[in-house]
């Protein structure tokens, strides 16, 4: 009996016409494609896309030189050189990453005491030449001025976790 | 000279035009194909598909032909030259000259010969010497693999098409692929014929390699089979050749099973369409359920497609054939 019912399933081609009709539902389904450029994702406040250098709200650069972020970067992707300015406060001449060198884990953003270096929502700076990739303090601070907003409130939204 | 252009010139040109007629809608059928596939492959996967390239994508099949254009023709140094570029060529025009003989609607066919069967099962049959003659000049592994298992398996879905067109012919008693439409006017064949049309179907599928037989180009074991060394028009016309084929074997299956330009009823609503229409729309589903079942089932193992092939589809539509003829015989419902 059992060799009979496997013969006529067989033969009926049973399985094959289930797997067919639900392919043929899935046909008629609405589709998850996200048109990319115009459409986009939802991303999370602790996405970890391209570096910004903030300042405070009166244009004071956040950073203070402590170099803990040069310290832990795992790819040592980071270079700081820094002097006293005339007021006597500490402040970098240089602050340069190496975004072809970068992991994007994150590191520096948890060791900044200040929250100077924080890893941004934007993930599309992608580049035509490497060397528009070796940012430096100038661009660094442009994109903290251009993308202040969202990083404010991707880390005002994380914050109660932390 | 007068007699010249009545007898030679103008019949030639008046040819030449109707192949024309032909050819240029289907190049562009196997042109809207290539997109249809993706279409209907990411609908099923719940994705859009090509959609960029013009309004719905629609001008992408034009694009990836321009591509193909402008790329660079190589040819392996240790190819057999002559061969290597012949083989696509006859793919192709094989998948064309199979048109001859189809008849799209009443009388509109470009040679009406009365052994029209025999000449496509012919055609369709030499399709694989273009896939043999790329496999063996590319002098590479992966394309003489796929071009031996594609002969191989040619050779045994050939047979049981064989017995299914034979049990068509049983039932029409003619071999002109007209008069076997005509035959169906009443009744479909698919319907008395069942069992043949679906071995005639997925035979096809063997026939012109596709999923869930597209053993010959399995990319995950041939990287993609026969046509590996192959670049820009002569991988195109492969592509072209290979869809054409396609398109001939869904014709076919209408030609045979499904009523040609026939409509389904001869009452008001569904003669009003052209038999053209008719034609196209039957050989349009047929091409979608290629399609589906591609985006559906997963790849036969060699073993299991020859078993398949020798030790279910030739007993069976043997079996069928005398039952057919036996049918016939005995109820004496022989074609007029």
């Amino acid at each position: 009996m059992a060799f009979l019912d496997r013969t006529a399933r067989g033969l009926l081609m049973v399985e094959i016409v289930r797997g067919m009709w639900l392919t043929l539902r899935y046909f008629f389904k609405g589709k998850v494609t996200l048109n990319y450029p115009y459409e986009k994702g939802p991303l999370s406040p602790r996405f970890r896309g391209e570096h910004v250098l903030r300042r405070y709200p009166n244009g004071e650069e956040r950073c203070i030189a402590c170099k803990l972020c040069e310290a832990i970067c795992p790819a040592q992707a980071i270079t700081i050189e820094a002097e006293p300015r005339e007021d006597g406060s500490r402040r970098t001449t240089r602050y340069d990453i190496d975004m072809t060198k970068c992991i994007y884990c994150g590191y520096c953003q948890e060791a900044c005491p200040v929250d100077a270096i924080v890893e941004g929502p934007n993930f599309e700076f992608a580049t035509e030449t490497r060397e528009e990739l070796m940012y430096n303090k100038d661009k660094l601070l442009e994109n903290g001025d251009r993308w202040e907003t969202e990083v404010a409130a991707a880390l005002a939204a994380d914050a109660p976790y932390r | 000279m007068a007699e010249f252009w009545t007898i030679y010139a103008w019949p030639t040109l008046w040819i030449i035009i109707k192949i024309l007629f032909i050819v240029v809608p289907l190049l562009i059928a196997v042109a809207y194909l290539t997109y249809a596939e993706r279409k209907v492959i990411g609908f099923m996967q719940l994705r859009m598909g090509p959609n960029v390239v013009g309004p719905f994508g629609l001008l992408q099949p034009f694009a990836d032909g321009l591509k193909l254009m402008a790329k660079e023709a190589i040819i392996p140094t240790r190819s057999n030259r002559v061969v290597f570029l012949l083989a696509p060529m006859l793919t192709f025009t094989l998948g064309l000259i199979g048109w001859a003989v189809i008849p799209v609607a009443d009388g509109w066919v470009l040679s009406d010969i009365n052994v029209g069967i025999l000449y496509l099962f012919a055609v369709s049959s030499l399709g694989v010497y273009g896939i043999i003659m790329a496999g063996w000049a590319s002098n590479s592994i992966y394309p003489f693999l796929g071009a031996l298992r594609s002969a191989a398996q040619m050779v045994s879905y050939e047979v049981s098409i064989g017995f299914v067109i034979v049990t068509v012919l049983l039932a029409t008693g003619s071999l002109n692929l007209s008069d076997i439409v005509l035959a169906q006017q009443g009744l479909w064949f698919f319907i008395p014929l069942f069992p043949m049309f679906v071995i005639f179907f997925i035979s096809g599928l063997a026939e012109t390699n596709r999923a869930p037989f597209d053993l010959p180009e399995a990319e995950a074991e041939l990287v993609s089979g026969y046509n590996v060394e192959y670049s820009a028009m002569a991988f195109a016309l492969f592509f072209l050749g290979e869809y054409a084929n396609m398109i001939l074997m869904s014709a076919m299956t209408v030609i045979l099973f499904l009523g040609g330009w026939l409509p389904p009823f001869d009452i008001a609503p569904f003669n009003w369409l052209p038999g053209i229409i008719w034609f196209s729309l039957k050989v349009s589903f047929v091409l979608f359920v290629f399609l589906w079942v591609r985006a559906t089932l997963p790849r036969y193992r060699y073993d299991q497609l020859m078993r398949l092939g020798w030790k279910v589809f030739l007993p069976f539509s043997l079996l069928w054939v005398v039952v057919t003829a036996g049918a016939i015989v005995a109820f004496d419902w022989f074609p007029t």
